[in-house]
């Protein structure tokens, strides 16, 4: 692997982290498996491309992107709590109205951004080379994401979410309110996963209504890796683990994409395919399963 | 205090399992009573309960607790006033969070949550003092995680939270059957000091006559969702396992004299 290449890997697990986080959030935290980011991803996307197409400022767009996947979180949650709609359904007929409206709202199946204005422009001012503003740019945003979220969940509201996950009864019998928990925590969710397509878009130039395919599984693969290298034994770890874990998957997929078998290489686009039996693998790895049965 | 009127409910209503699982309960509990609550397995007891906190709704009746007509109230919404104590020890605490993050959670029950730290340094004291009065040495432990503890452990500890702050209505569903009886009698015991101390109005379903006996100012014995025998006051001190066990045969056995005349 290039330096080049491992650069950009380092770049594509910082921005892909922050959906990694809200991934764990509902899939660890909640126990809500939640399809819904297959399509928040490019939603988040599809917003902040539109909105800077129309002379929104970039970090603007990001407000936007954040709200937009918010809602269609809160949507999957009202299906599955106040209309009892199995998680996984209910997340996966948002994620397919969501593949719809993107188009409605791009105009199009994709929108360019070459040329436009975006979050890297400030930095790339500052004289920083264009492959390292990148990286810079999503450290800052997926570290300030962790930081926040562990802040968030050590918050009287965030205790309450880390038990409606636990042990719904015992939190009900206290006087929480589950679903709203529930609506609330699937909305933040799907609002950091906007968050990361919208930084995607603009540092690959372009928001596209098929970038989301894969976008769960990759989550999971990452989420399992930082959990299996980096543990899970305290809200802090865990969440810096996703993170972590996010950013090795991506070196990973890098290291795959570059191997050779004679004539035999990896396309990019068989990259779903190695992320699936990854985590098949880690499903059925023994140590690893009786953790997954487990919760 | 607590008034169930002509409370009704079913379960699988309208099915061939169907179960009528309580039948014209009315009761009257005052502030401050301690009431035991036998009954065969299925009678209705955990269903009483958990119509008074809220878990399903009644198909008919009405129950108020204190001046409020809680009948359609969700169960968060009743958590306010009331709290509760289950027979399993894993259902009363969240495993993943730490010791003192469960207390935190229930010393905050049923009111608004907001972005303040969950747990406060300023109650640390609070907590390892009402850890004490367990003794089992918990207050040395609030960083531990709850799911390292033992299933009588996690009880005292549940035990505690309920009463963290102080609830108009303690309901213990057989808090201490899951539990070896040497724990059992020591949370029995923690159980009169804390209803005692706070003056609880409190309801207690136990599988145990002796218990029944033992503890608390009223007993009710339910069978086949009916409120079979309500006995209090000097009668309820006096009472022994053979008297219960009288009353118990005597109205299964009108049962069998109804029914048998029924089929006549
Ligand atoms: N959630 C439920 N769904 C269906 N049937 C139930 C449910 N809860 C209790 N029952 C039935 O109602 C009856 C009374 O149960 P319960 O109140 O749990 O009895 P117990 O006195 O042993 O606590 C039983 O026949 C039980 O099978
Ligand atoms: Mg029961």
């Amino acid at each position: 692997m290039t330096v080049y290449a491992a650069l950009g890997a380092i770049e594509q697990g910082l921005v892909y982290g922050i959906m990694v986080i809200g991934v764990y959030l509902t899939f660890r935290i909640l126990d809500f498996p939640d399809l819904t980011v297959d399509g928040s991803l490019p939603l988040g996307a599809s917003i902040s491309a539109v909105a800077i197409t129309s002379g929104i400022n970039p970090y603007l767009s990001l407000v936007f992107a954040l709200a937009g996947g918010f809602v269609a979180g809160m949507i999957t949650a009202i299906l599955n709590t106040k209309f009892k709609i199995l998680h996984l359904l209910a997340s996966i007929l948002t994620m397919i109205a969501l593949y719809s409206i993107n188009i409605r709202i791009m105009g199009g199946p994709n929108v360019a951004l070459l040329g436009s204005a975006t979050v890297f422009d400030p930095v790339i001012n500052w004289g920083i080379p264009g492959q390292y503003a990148g990286i810079l740019i999503f450290a800052i945003f997926s570290v300030s994401v962790t930081a926040f979220i562990v802040w968030f969940l050590k918050t009287e509201l965030g205790l309450a979410i880390l038990a409606t996950g636990d042990n719904p009864r015992m939190i009900t019998s206290l006087g929480v309110n589950t679903h709203a928990v529930i609506i609330l925590g699937v909305g933040l969710s799907n609002g950091l996963v906007a968050l990361s397509g919208a930084l995607i878009a603009q540092n690959q130039g372009a928001a596209d209504v098929g970038m989301g395919i894969g976008t769960i599984i990759a989550g999971l693969a990452s989420v399992i890796i930082g959990e299996t290298i980096f543990g899970d034994n305290s809200v802090l770890r865990a969440f810096i683990a996703a993170l972590l874990g996010s950013v090795v998957y991506r070196l990973a997929i890098a290291l795959a994409l570059g191997v050779e078998f004679g004539d035999f290489s990896f396309n990019p686009s068989d990259l779903n395919l190695i992320t699936a039996v990854l985590v098949i693998f880690a499903l059925i790895a023994p140590g690893i399963k009786k953790k997954m049965v487990a919760r | 205090m607590i008034s169930l009127k002509n409370c009704n409910k079913y379960f699988h209503k309208g099915s061939v399992n169907e179960v009528f699982a309580l039948n014209s309960v009315n009761l009257d509990i005052a502030e401050g009573d301690f009431i035991s609550i036998i009954g065969s397995n299925g009678a209705g007891k955990s269903t009483l309960l958990n119509s008074i906190a809220g878990v399903f709704m009644l198909d008919s009746g009405s129950i108020m607790i204190g001046d409020r007509d809680v009948t359609s109230w969700p169960e968060y919404k009743r958590a306010k006033f009331l709290s509760r104590v289950f027979q399993d020890p894993l259902l009363g605490t969240c495993p993943s969070a730490t010791i003192e993050q469960n207390i935190a959670l229930a010393k905050k029950r049923g009111q608004w949550r907001g972005f303040s730290r969950g747990v406060k340094v300023k109650d640390r004291p609070e907590f390892q003092e009402k850890l004490k009065i367990l003794g089992l040495g918990l207050e040395n432990r609030l960083q531990d995680k709850v799911g390292l503890l033992s299933g009588g452990q996690r009880q005292a500890l549940t035990m505690l939270m309920a009463t963290m702050i102080r609830p108009e209505v303690l309901l213990l569903d057989e808090h201490v059957a899951a539990l070896d009886p040497k724990t059992a009698r020591q949370i029995l015991t923690l159980t009169e000091e804390i209803v005692g101390h706070q003056e609880l109005t409190t309801l207690m379903i136990t599988h145990n006559m002796k218990h029944a006996i033992q503890f608390g100012n009223r007993l009710i014995m339910l069978h086949q969702g009916r409120v079979i025998s309500d006995v209090a006051g000097e009668e309820k001190k006096n009472l022994t396992v053979g008297d219960l066990l009288q009353k118990f045969y005597a109205s299964s056995e009108e049962e069998l004299v109804t029914d048998a005349m029924l089929l006549a």
